[in-house]
């Protein structure tokens, strides 16, 4: 039993290539090259070079003191936060836009709903000299200025999704109309583990570097490469299928995927797919999603907005459906108290998203010997507005 | 025989007309069917409203939300269809996404369109290996007939296999464009029509995207077996409404 991908490009019964004609040729070409492409010697050490240099891998595993003796139990924390750009983001962005330099892609296009995957697309273009087209939706153009102002400074142009609800899931459908109408020079940078195969499965590796780097630094903390536990937040999943990735068919090592509760999982203001969601199709892939009874795609709800995905990547829908991992949801209140509190314990800042995953403490008991690694994902800086708000600060 | 197979065997040039389901006013869809036979159209695409329309452009995906917000749903639409045979015999296809269709149930799908008299159906977003494998049995058991999809950059190997397991006609998509963009063709599409033209499969070809005029029509025609109009068409239900169709379609025929 593996929970990993198969070779026609399925996690289980969830996955696949569901795409317009127009679309075949880019993600064939794509399909057919993306293994043997990671696979070269001199791809390997270029991705891990500009890991090492420019991203700053590898991230700490920090062993949280504090928090640990507030919890009864042991907390490693993954300091994705701390990579250049501010989250696990960039490790995809730098594999993806060396990925489309060996198809020799000159022109860049990526979606963003909150806007760091736009900053860590924007980022690599600019490192590669290559053209870069963000697609944002026009509400998250207006809550995001800084992000905006930050993908403008590093060359990109920003081009607001003015379709439907106006947010991620419409900026994704502008990225894949831009791609149907540029099949040759273009490469789509997804963000997720989300859309066609190979993205899936192409993101989980370039972010597989998370739970590679878990098990030697653990092995040197602790004498054993194995933790009890490992916790990630999951909107689309890329920093959830980082973190498990070494892991998903150790079932020694049990998995907590954290979504969104937004105002409560049935409050009608909600990103939990998992439990909301039905099978279906969003950008191309078989997966949960949140859709009306009729098969029209719904709008969630969080208050982060890294996790505001009506759907949810293929891995995880399967992951779900087999209970190789377990699901939590976790409202807005009890993850902003939770960020608050790892302020406040340990000085360190988490994003919303990050702090999602953090709030499974006070959701479930774990043994004081256990040892949970929790993946911080990014940093709060842009999160600030929100915390002033949330807390009257 | 499928009304699809019927019509294609006719001598002329077809001209086949999409317009969204529920669009202006949801209750409009029987009176455009019926409107657009009248005025001498082959085939008429019913699109089915999808909220993430991926190959369409701005005009269907505007006319798309609207629909759903209109009130448009799978069921609202073959009840509007379910007397459509009574007075409609030109051959009806609905186009739409597979979400809507497998949250009604591929099987309960094409049963329903058999039971209403629709004949065919084309889903962008369905792959074809997928529709081979899993649903090809069930389209075949209600005498539905799947349209795939060709572009100018599908391989001549994979053109062949298409055509090896296409029953009515095959979609050329004039060019890599999502639905509604630049009007009128050039030698890159000219060629590519000559191209596939010279192949001679074994299905006919019918062109859209692109299309919106007397001249465009009559290109794609000199190639192909006919020629759909979709965002053109709904740009017009748009601005005119539907009491002047007949406008419209004369302007696409006639010089």
């Amino acid at each position: 039993m593996t929970y990993n991908i198969n070779n026609k490009g399925y996690y289980g019964e969830f996955g696949g290539a569901y795409i317009p004609e127009m679309l075949y040729p880019n993600v064939e070409e794509l399909r057919q090259n993306y293994l043997k492409v990671m696979a070269e010697p001199e791809f390997q050490e270029e991705f891990h070079a500009l890991l090492k240099d420019y991203v700053g891998r590898p991230s700490p595993l920090y062993f949280a003191k504090r928090l640990s003796a507030k919890y009864n139990t042991k907390i490693y924390l993954k300091r994705e936060d701390l990579n250049h750009t501010g989250a696990h983001k960039i490790n995809n962005t730098i594999g993806q836009i060396l990925m489309a330099k060996r198809l020799g892609k000159n022109r860049i296009i990526a979606e963003t709903g909150a806007g760091q995957h736009g900053v860590a697309t924007a980022t690599v273009c600019a490192l590669m000299g290559l053209e870069c087209i963000v697609y944002m939706g026009e509400i998250d153009i207006a809550r995001q200025a800084p992000n905006v102002a930050r993908m403008k400074m590093l060359g990109a142009t920003v081009v607001p999704a003015l379709s439907g609800s106006r947010t991620l899931k419409d900026a994704t459908n502008e990225a894949i109309r831009d791609w149907i109408n540029n099949p040759v020079d273009t490469h789509y940078i997804i963000g997720s583990v989300v859309g066609p195969h190979p993205y899936p499965d192409m993101v989980a590796r370039f972010q597989a570097i998370v739970s590679e780097e878990i098990q030697w630094q653990l092995q040197e903390k602790e004498g054993t490469s194995k933790p009890d536990y490992v916790v990630a937040c999951v909107g689309g999943g890329s920093n959830a299928a980082g973190a498990f990735y070494h892991f998903l068919d150790d079932t020694d090592v049990k998995l907590i995927a954290v979504e969104a509760a937004g105002k409560g999982v049935h409050s009608g203001e909600s990103a939990a797919t998992s439990i909301l969601g039905k099978e279906g199709i969003i950008h191309g892939s078989k997966t949960l999603l949140m859709q009306t009874p009729d098969g029209q795609i719904t709008e969630p709800y969080s208050i982060s907005a890294g996790l505001d995905y009506p759907g949810v990547g293929p891995m995880h829908a399967h992951l779900y459906k087999s209970g190789r991992a377990e699901f939590v949801a976790i409202t807005d209140d009890d993850a902003m108290t939770a960020g608050l509190e790892l302020c406040k314990m340990e000085g360190i800042i988490p994003a919303i998203e990050s702090s999602h995953a953090l709030a499974v403490f006070e959701h479930k008991k774990f043994k004081p010997e256990d040892i949970v690694v929790v993946s911080l994902s990014g940093r709060g800086d842009k999160d600030l507005e929100t915390y002033i708000q949330h807390f009257g600060l | 025989m499928n009304r699809i197979n019927k019509k294609l065997q006719e001598d002329n040039k077809l001209l086949s007309i999409y317009f969204t389901a529920g669009y202006p006013k949801l209750n409009d869809t029987a009176k455009i069917i019926e409107n657009l036979e009248k005025n001498g159209v082959d085939m008429i695409e019913i699109g089915l409203p999808f909220s993430d329309p991926l190959a369409d452009g701005p005009t269907i995906q505007a006319s798309s939300t609207k629909a759903l917000k209109n009130g448009m749903t799978t069921e609202v639409l073959f009840d509007q269809l379910k007397d459509v045979r009574k007075t409609v015999s030109i051959p009806l296809i609905i186009m739409g996404y597979f979400n809507p269709m497998l949250q009604y149930g591929v099987e309960a799908f094409c049963k329903k369109c058999a039971e209403v008299g629709i004949d065919g159906l084309i889903i962008p977003d369905l792959p074809v290996d997928v529709y081979n494998e899993h649903y090809k049995s069930i389209f075949e058991k209600h005498g539905i007939i799947n349209v795939f999809l060709i572009t100018p950059q599908t391989s001549e190997e994979r053109i062949r296999f298409i055509d090896s397991i296409s029953k009515g006609f095959i979609y050329m998509v004039s060019s890599a464009s999502v639905t509604g963009s630049s009007s009128g063709f050039g030698d890159v599409q000219t060629d590519y029509f000559k191209r596939i033209h010279q192949m001679e499969l074994n299905n006919p070809q019918v062109i859209g995207f692109g299309i919106s005029d007397h001249k465009s029509f009559s290109q794609a025609t000199q190639y192909a077996k006919g020629a759909i109009i979709g965002s053109a068409f709904v740009k017009h239900l748009t601005t005119e409404g539907t009491d002047t169709i007949d406008r419209f379609i004369n302007k696409i025929v006639k010089p």
